[in-house]
């Protein structure tokens, strides 16, 4: 049974569709990565699984169970965590403190947490009694990453985990993504810079117009002469 | 939120076809009602009260452009009120010449003179870092000056505003026409609105709530404690009226003359209402209102707008005060009340219809006509409560008469929460335009 | 250095005392607007509707506190913040909550909220009349007098300024340590952070926001209980409060508790400095001073009816020069 599915998902802000129709597997050791380009919807894609927005047909399933339409706080009980483009730390707290707002649900396993999100990033460890909002961008992704980690997510949804970030953050961050999901979690992530995170894909969704255009493992995707041609800038 | 962005033309559609008959209904049960309270109350009472409708009807239409036009909430109606009604007791009440035929206006000019002295110096001092002094220097010169040359002054004025009271009792009037003291009750109102706009504008909204009922409190402080000015708790009565006055035609045919006199200025505020409006600078307005950042993008001062919507509000105010007071013939600064003079308005406002000039009209007699009616029913309504209270818990309430009056307090903040939550957009609601 | 007393007396003690009261106010505020996002008008009648609440538990048993050598008042004083607390969690259900949920503007819930202080005006007057009545019933009013050695004058403290300092700080520092250690404590501050960032982290926000309204309505009841002990309780007192407050609360720094204490003790002390007389202080220089010279009797820089000016003028200041206030606060 996949880790997680989306049928034929139709959706979108205010009446005005984005997606008409995406379709998406994740099994549980899986990456993947949706790309595209800009409007292509790929950012509604992930927010329409959190719950962010009303899905108007289709369907949404974890571990084969419906999750449409759920409300985000029910599906972070479900094990889903999900790590926003912006604005994805809470600025005067301490790394520490966010962390444990990550573990809001189970604040009984959150020491124990804590010490491997610290071992998993190491810089962190010695800036944890610092307000996250004064550390440089690449640490704040990995305060993101670690909030939702905290929770022992089955599935972590990043959205564009690497954007503006210097080219040392950004293989850093991938490199975590590949860590992250070699631990058991199944990550699904929306990304600019399409090549480098196809190479650590196994699945890759090309989206256009609220569509899948190509749907491939990562490294067939990166082969396809079409693909690169239109997509990925050559 | 999101399912009713789609449908914007269509219920405007809607809203095009059933509003006459909806505004005509309305207006129709409003005109039973105060037919009834002609039939029952008799003629005179009616007219006062209709009177007083009016001026409410002036006041709101102030608030309804800064609420519903430009989305500024001003809590602090009452203060615009009583510098309108101050302004319009000033200028129409008798001269006092015993205190003109004696020393004390000399001294008083030369208290104004030292006040704007000090002013302009301080104001120098504050200026002196363009001609090279260190602004750390310059900021303490300024503080120390300012607290000095204030000290002086005030000690000053409170010398000579004690010597009027003690010899002439207060400095009176200037003895002209009333309507030059509704004109420059206006323009006060319109210059306290254009320090408070200044400063709040450009901030969150809630900000510019907490400044204006602050300023409403320190002006009724003002006239309140100015004895020397306004004769205080002594009040001031009687005022001229701008029309025959009832001693001479009799109270029905001068309440008459004065409704006239209001009802016509509603006429012509309505019509520049319109007509502004409907003009570009209208569709400005309500652009800001609705989407404040694309209308920046379009390189809309949005200031300068908001400010001129907020001072012409606090006119409308100023004026409409002015003629609340003249026609009760007494200037009472304790008089003034948040409830009556600020929160009564607010009801009539987003009950009859924000942004709606017609709505506001409809709202603000019928508020009225409901707040009139409503002491004798909240005296009734008392008494009920305290046999029963009296038979259950022994109970035994002094005073009902302040009590029932603050059981309207009551039903005023109820009836608030209630028309936010049922009906935002009020019995008559704007109408928005297609320009699109 | 009677008139050193005399200031002592007049302006350290009364305008600490202030000081505590618009503190403890202006943190109330502050949290409100750091969870909810508008400004709560009605907080100066939770004040007084808390001690109304007070009030009455103490009519009812004026002779509880006698066993604990305490005014009746404080030991009723966890009873009434109670009390508040439930109130105010049940003004959030039925008035707040609806319009939040139809997700209105924040100007449209500072008008309810207006709506909300109107309603309780009319509450509290409807039952307490409008006459002000002393929280020491049946009891007296402890007044100490400490010598100074050297000086006739003493200096005046009452017990209820002693009991308002002593709750003071340990509200201030329970606060503290609820928002620094307890888990609930920082998921506020990360729901004053970013609400929809705590959503997506499983914090329960509507828990939360009835957390806020306790806290809030506790913290109502504390402050006007405790300035009514020291003076009595008026029931029209609430917008004379109001404006110091949120100054209070602006000059701190919007959402920032504890620059909304520090925000409280400027206001007080600020209040209290215009109003104290200055030439009492100079009156020892008289005769040493030139003929021409001569030395007003009052030399207050503004009288005591116009006291509410000055925060009006503080908030004003503040709003020119530094809209976030002295503690960099949220949004403007």
């Amino acid at each position: 049974m996949p880790l997680l599915e989306a049928i034929d998902v139709h959706g979108g802000y205010g009446g005005m569709n984005i997606l008409n129709g995406v379709n998406m597997t994740i099994e549980a050791d899986e990456v993947g990565v949706i790309v595209g380009p800009n409007g292509a919807g790929k950012s509604t894609m992930l927010k329409a699984i959190f719950g962010l927005l009303t899905i108007t047909q289709g369907e949404i399933r974890l571990r084969g169970e419906a999750i449409t339409n759920l409300s985000p706080h029910k599906l972070v009980e479900m094990g889903m965590g999900f790590v926003p483009q912006e604005n994805n730390i809470f600025p005067s707290l301490s790394v520490e403190e966010n962390l444990e707002m990550g573990a809001f649900l189970k604040p009984g396993t959150a020491s124990r947490l804590k010490a491997q999100i610290y071992e998993f990033f190491p810089p962190l460890l010695e800036k944890r009694r610092q307000p996250a909002g004064e550390l440089s961008g690449g640490q704040r992704q990995m305060v993101a990453m670690g909030r939702a980690l905290m929770n022992e997510p089955s599935v972590l949804l990043l959205d564009e985990p690497t954007a503006g970030l210097s080219p040392l953050y950004m293989n850093e961050i991938f490199e975590r993504v590949k860590t992250i999901n070699a631990a058991g979690v199944g990550v699904l992530m929306v990304e600019q810079n399409a090549k480098q995170a196809l190479r650590i894909a196994h699945k890759g969704f090309v989206l256009a117009a609220g569509q899948n255009r190509f749907t491939d493992t990562g490294a067939a995707l990166l082969d396809d002469p079409q693909v690169a041609k239109s997509f990925l800038g050559g | 939120m999101n399912s009713t962005s789609n449908t914007p033309s269509s219920r405007h559609a809607a809203s095009h076809r059933t509003m006459p008959k909806r505004e005509l209904v309305l207006f129709g049960g409003l005109a039973l009602v105060v037919l009834a309270v002609f039939a029952t109350m008799g003629p005179a009472y009616s007219t006062r009260m209709l009177v007083e409708a009016s001026c409410y009807a002036i006041l709101a239409l102030g608030l309804t452009i800064q609420w519903g036009y430009a989305g500024q909430f001003n809590a602090g109606i009452m203060g615009f009120v009583a510098l309108g009604g101050f302004s319009a007791t000033f200028f129409s009440i008798p001269v006092n010449h015993e205190f003109w035929s004696s020393d004390l206006p000399g001294r008083l000019g030369w208290v104004l003179l030292a006040m704007v002295v000090v002013t302009a110096i301080v104001f120098g001092i504050s200026r002196l870092d363009r001609i090279g002094v260190p602004k750390l220097l310059r900021t303490t010169l300024a503080i120390v000056a300012g607290l000095v040359g204030y000290l002086v002054v005030i000690s000053w004025l409170r010398s000579v505003t004690g010597d009027i009271e003690s010899q002439v009792e207060f400095i009176g009037g200037l003895g002209l026409p009333v309507w030059l003291g509704w004109i420059v009750g206006g323009v006060l109102a319109g210059g306290v609105g254009y320090f408070i706009g200044h400063i709040c504008l450009g901030l969150r909204s809630d900000y510019l709530v907490i400044a204006t009922l602050g300023i409403a409190e320190i002006i009724k402080a003002f006239l309140k404690n100015s004895d020397w000015l306004t004769r205080g708790t002594a009040t001031i009565s009687p005022l001229p009226w701008p029309v025959a006055e009832p001693g001479d035609v009799g109270f029905l045919t001068a309440r008459a003359l004065y409704l006239s006199v209001t009802v016509v200025m509603i006429a012509v505020i309505f019509f520049l209402l319109h007509r502004a409006y409907h003009a570009p600078w209208g569709r400005m307005i309500r652009a800001i209102r609705d989407n404040e950042v694309s209308a920046a993008a379009m390189g809309k001062s949005i200031n300068r707008r908001r400010q001129e919507i907020f001072v012409f509000g606090c006119i409308l105010m100023g004026i409409g005060g002015a003629a609340l007071t003249s026609f009760n013939g007494l200037f009472d600064p304790q008089g003034f009340l948040p409830l009556n003079h600020t929160f009564l308005v607010l009801v009539m406002v987003i009950l009859g219809g924000p942004g709606n000039n017609l709505g506001t009209l409809f709202g603000a007699v019928l508020v009225y006509v409901i707040w009139i009616m409503s002491g004798p029913m909240a005296l009734a309504v008392m008494h009920a409560f305290v046999a029963l209270g009296s038979h259950w818990f022994d109970w035994q309430p002094g005073n009902l008469d302040s009590r029932a009056l603050q059981a309207r307090v009551f039903v005023i903040g109820l009836l608030i929460l209630l028309v936010l939550r049922f009906a935002p957009r009020g019995l008559i609601p704007e109408k928005v335009a297609h320009h699109d | 250095m009677n008139e050193l007393i005399y200031f002592f007396n007049y302006v350290v003690i009364a305008g600490s005392v202030t000081g505590c009261i618009y503190a403890i106010g202006a943190v109330g505020v502050t949290l409100i607007y750091s969870i909810l996002r508008f400004a709560h008008f009605a907080h100066a009648d939770m004040m007084t509707l808390g001690t109304l609440a007070v009030l009455l538990l103490t009519l009812a048993f004026p002779h509880a506190g006698d066993p604990l050598g305490l005014p009746t008042a404080i030991v009723m004083l966890p009873v009434g913040m109670a009390i508040t607390s439930l109130i105010a969690v049940g003004i959030d259900r039925a008035f707040y909550q609806p319009l939040r949920n139809h997700g209105v503007k924040p100007i449209v819930m500072v008008i309810a909220s207006l709506g909300v202080t109107l309603m309780l005006q009319g509450l509290i007057r409807l039952f307490a009349g409008t006459g002000s009545q002393n929280l020491y019933v049946d009891a007296r009013k402890e007044i100490f007098r400490i010598d100074v050695p050297g000086i006739t004058r003493p200096i005046i403290l009452t017990e209820p300024q002693i009991i308002l300092f002593i709750v003071t700080v340990l509200a201030v520092v329970g606060l503290h340590l609820f928002l620094t250690r307890a888990r609930l404590g920082k998921a506020m501050r990360a729901m004053s952070d970013n609400p929809d960032l705590a959503r997506a982290s499983g914090i329960n926000t509507k828990l939360i926001i009835t957390l806020t309204w306790v806290i809030a309505g506790s913290l109502a009841t504390l402050a006007g209980t405790l300035l009514s002990l020291d003076v009595a309780f008026k029931p029209d007192l609430s917008f004379f409060l109001l404006l110091p407050i949120f100054a209070a609360a602006i000059v701190g720094g919007v959402g920032h508790p504890y620059g909304a204490i520090a925000g409280g003790f400027l206001v007080g002390f600020a209040e209290t400095l215009a109003v104290f007389n200055w030439s009492v202080l100079l009156r020892p220089l008289r005769d040493s001073l030139p003929t021409w010279l001569e030395l007003p009797n009052n030399l207050a820089l503004v009288g005591t009816e116009y006291k509410i000016v000055v925060p009006f003028f503080i908030l004003i200041a503040v709003l020119i020069w530094r809209p976030t206030g002295i503690f960099k606060g949220k949004v403007i």
